[in-house]
């Protein structure tokens, strides 16, 4: 606990009543809904602000799915790009090549779906090295996975090789996105807060011993590489859309090392954590652009220093409040009710 | 016939920048546990380093190598002891992090200072010769004689010295070995300074090699060698020279019978199913698993 | 019929013979001890039941099932859970998410539900937490069910370990040297724990040990393996005074 004042006290159990709250949810997405579908018909947030609202979402989605692999199993992938130029690729080729024109609105989300199961599919594949390999071999299997994308994708004429695909419409709009977003961290919170997502967990902390505690754990590998890489080809699709123009060479490693990025500055195994690492990564890039190229030089320095100063990030292992389940959070009041009479009881 | 050792000779060339890169990249893992994803990136300041001399100080091969090799050692300490030495008891993945934001910010502050690609003069008399239907250029044959010198140089250091057998001992075992009187941090310093240095060298050679540099050019060779690193066997100093080899070797041998745009995802794939079917590398011993 | 029934079980690594033709039967509701010295072979042993390693030869069955070849999570479902001899616990979680992970082969819902929180999920989830809180309570653990397991106290580690374990619902609990680090006081105490636990959760118990007074105090019978041979069988009574049994813990000279 900080040292605080009274006030801030006063509105953090405000805050904390407010958000056990059982219609919390519900409320705020349909607020936030219905903003960004105000936002953009009336357009009161200029098309700019706009954009980089739909390129916070995207980032968000991409962060809390790597987030999966990366802080909750604790395995150190860098082939987020990859899944992510998957999903991309599939829900592009849909809405240009096979969806009728007229019907492109309709058909959009059934696109981006697509592109997330094309990009499941292929997680489901990268999975199975995972059952053996660990560590840093794990994390060269998903880089070579990255490169390999990338390099067939240029090497396929068909989908415009190394000049990339374009034609596509924007479709990719705030409401959309909002949607999206929404939907990755809730069911991402969903999976962390299962027997699964404790699975993954404790395949981070001693795999040995959760296979030992009934764990299965190539089946909780599949589906955290699933669900992460689903989540991926979503955002793929959703940025090609906004961007309505991509090549190979955008999900590279260094699309990757973006990712990474946001998810250590948010910290690890923190749904909170990579949503607010998502959102200041993003707007500080927007912020920063007057600086031009020294802007690149300025934002690595910043994470170093983070790094050291807050080797866990933001929030690393720790969650916002509003996303722990309610049946957790009972546990605890009762387990801090406990704790304070002992303590009473002693002093 | 020809053709092959042609091609065998290229694939020594590439091999052996790779393999000067990967050893970094396995020195710096067998020490601290932890992938310096800068590596790449030092190898890239070595090249510009190499320009630098070589443009603005009119200075001949041999100073131009040995300079460079300095600079690009002294960065990495500099590095290690700034960004790298706080983070030894922090999670492991701070470091990777931190890492690559020193990566980043490498090759950023390069294109801030020089936002065009730049040409490497030509340093040394390019001889060809002929002997039949093979042509073998002086600056070959320097590059993989070079590169072999220095690794054997290492291999001795490592192996018969005593900062050698200090740097093994740590890569051992961190907790007892400052018991017994080794200074840890001079050993890590002495090997952040000598893997780097390699990369500086590599730097150097690989701008004789291919002349035009720019700042991102360590990425891409820097990804290649770390997957060489691995595919040896990471932390195993032989594995890394094996691995760049190995590389090099599939890519010349990919470029030379298929399209090049096929190099990648032939090199990649092979490495792929390589490393599933051995999953520590070819030198590389699996950590045994204890209950 | 036994409960479990190991026959003929040899385990080589890499030519270093680790256990060598190891015949073992327990009767359900039995408490039985392994015990030898360091090296011997013991917790190989368990390793060789739990499905860690895989035999090189020979047969364990639970009940009728063959045991060799099933993943370790399969034979954990099948009903036998384990502690360790240096604690496992999963550190950065949760007391309580330390037991409900435990519970990961009972759970009646499918990934998707879990996800879409929908179908059994709620309910679900509310049993296993309830019941994960009453067996802490049981341990006496539940104040602590949202500490970190890593900030426990280590008696209360290792209790929290076999409170895992349980929560597995196991019909065989094999305990790799619970006594590790306990002074005498708490090793009698162990004791009457480990009574307990046979009798209210009417689990059968192997126990690898190197306290011989624990061992003497509660196990019914005993094995002696050394360097991976069994040497000696039966009573404690029967142990205690075999000639074999004392030259492999104390030397030749002394036994004779």
């Amino acid at each position: 606990m900080p040292k605080s004042s009274a006030a801030y006290y006063k509105m953090l159990t405000f805050w904390h009543k407010l958000t056990d709250y059982k219609y919390f949810w519900p409320v705020f997405m349909i607020a936030g809904l219905a903003f960004c579908m105000a936002a953009s018909t009336f357009e009161f947030l200029d098309l700019y602000l706009q954009l980089i609202l739909i390129y916070v979402g995207i980032n968000i989605i991409l962060t809390v799915s790597l987030n999966l692999i990366n802080g909750y199993m604790g395995e150190f992938s860098v082939g987020h790009a990859g899944f992510m130029a998957i999903g991309a690729y599939v829900a592009s080729l849909l809405t240009v090549h096979v969806f009728p024109p007229v019907a492109q609105n309709l058909l959009f989300p059934l696109a981006i779906l697509a592109g997330g199961v094309g990009a499941a599919l292929v997680g489901f594949l990268v999975a199975i090295p995972s059952f053996k390999t660990r560590g840093d071999y794990l994390a060269i299997v998903t880089l070579a996975f990255c490169m390999i994308v990338k390099s067939v994708l240029e090497n396929i004429d068909a989908v415009g090789g190394p000049r990339g695909l374009l034609g596509m419409e924007k479709l990719t709009t705030l409401p959309w996105v909002f949607f999206w977003t929404a939907l990755s961290v809730w069911v991402i919170r969903n999976l962390v807060y299962s027997n699964f997502g404790r699975g993954v967990l404790s395949i981070r902390e001693d795999e040995i011993a959760s296979d030992l505690m009934s764990v299965n754990t190539r089946q909780v590998k599949i589906i955290a590489f699933v669900v992460s890489s689903f989540f991926a080809g979503i955002a793929g699709g959703l940025f090609a859309h906004a961007l309505q123009f991509i090549n190979p060479r955008m999900f590279d490693i260094l699309k990757s090392t973006d990712i990474l990025i946001m998810v250590y500055l948010g910290g690890i195994a923190s749904i909170g954590g990579s949503i607010i690492g998502a959102i200041i990564y993003t707007i500080l890039l927007e912020i920063l652009r007057p600086l031009g190229v020294w802007r690149m030089v300025l934002m690595p320095l910043m994470l170093v220093l983070l790094m050291i100063y807050r080797p866990r990030g933001i929030m690393g292992m720790k969650e916002i409040r509003m996303f722990l389940p309610l049946r957790d959070l009972v546990t605890e009041k009762l387990w801090r009710r406990k704790k304070k009479e002992t303590t009473d009881a002693s002093a | 016939m020809a053709y092959i050792f042609q091609q065998a000779l290229n694939a020594l060339q590439l091999g052996s920048i790779y393999a000067l890169i990967a050893l970094g990249y396995t020195m710096v893992y067998g020490i601290l546990t932890m992938i310096n994803f800068a590596h790449g990136d030092l190898f890239m300041v070595g090249a510009f380093f190499c320009f630098l001399l070589a443009v603005y100080f009119h200075l001949s091969f041999v100073p131009t190598l040995l300079l460079s090799m300095l600079g690009v050692a002294c960065l990495g300490v500099i590095i290690e002891r700034l960004a790298y030495k706080p983070l030894r008891n922090a999670p492991r993945v701070s470091a990777i992090i931190t890492a690559l934001g020193v990566g980043l910010f490498l090759e950023n502050f390069t294109l801030a200072l020089s936002p065009y690609p730049k040409h490497i003069p030509q340093l040394l008399e390019n001889t060809t010769w002929a002997i039949g239907a093979l042509s073998i250029s002086s600056l070959q044959i320097l590059i993989i004689v070079l590169s072999l010198v220095l690794m054997l140089i290492l291999d001795f250091v490592v192996q018969r010295t005593k900062a050698g057998m200090a740097m093994r001992a740590i890569s051992w075992d961190k907790t007892i070995v400052p018991l017994m009187g080794v200074p840890v941090n001079k050993i890590i310093s002495l090997t952040f300074a000598i893997g780097t240095g390699l990369g500086g060298a590599a730097g150097v050679m690989y701008g004789l090699a291919y002349p035009v540099i720019d700042p991102y050019m360590g990425i891409m060779v820097g990804w290649k060698a770390f997957i060489c690193a691995v595919v040896g066997g990471i932390g195993n100093i032989r594995g890394a020279m094996i691995g760049g080899f190995i590389l090099g070797g599939v890519e010349i041998l990919v470029a030379a019978f298929l399209p090049s745009t096929y190099r990648d995802v032939v090199a990649f794939t092979l490495l792929l199913i390589l490393l599933i079917v051995r999953p520590y590398g070819i030198l590389g011993k699996p950590q045994p698993q204890k209950v | 019929m036994p409960l479990l029934e190991i026959q003929k079980l040899t385990h080589r690594f890499a030519g270093l013979c680790a256990v060598s033709d190891f015949n073992f039967a327990i009767e359900p509701h039995e408490l039985v001890g392994i015990i030898g010295p360091n090296g011997a072979g013991k917790t190989t042993v368990f390793n060789l039941i739990t499905g860690v390693y895989r035999a090189s030869e020979g047969s364990i069955r639970l009940g009728r099932q063959e045991l060799v070849g099933l993943s370790p999570h399969a034979i954990t479902k099948r009903g036998i859970a384990r502690t360790f001899q240096n604690i496992r616990l999963f550190k950065e979680l949760s007391v309580l998410d330390n037991v409900r992970i435990a519970h990961y082969g009972q759970i009646a819902y499918t990934p998707a539900e879990a996800l879409l929180h929908i179908g059994r999920f709620r309910a679900e989830e509310k049993r296993i937490t309830d019941q994960a809180l009453d067996l802490l309570s049981i341990f006496k653990l539940d104040e602590m069910a949202s500490e970190k397991a890593k900030n426990l106290p280590y008696g209360l580690q290792r209790r929290l370990e076999i409170a895992r374990a349980l929560a597995t619902e196991p019909r065989l609990l094999l305990l790799d040297e619970p006594a590790a680090g306990m002074n005498p006081n708490e090793i009698i105490q162990l004791m009457e724990f480990i009574a307990w636990i046979r009798k209210t959760f009417s689990v059968t118990i192997i126990l690898i040990e190197h306290q011989m007074r624990l061992v003497m105090g509660i196990c019914e019978r005993l094995m002696v393996l050394d360097f991976g041979a069994t040497i000696a069988q039966g009573l404690c009574s029967e142990i205690q005074n075999n000639p074999k049994v004392l030259e492999a813990y104390l030397g030749v000279e002394v036994a004779q």
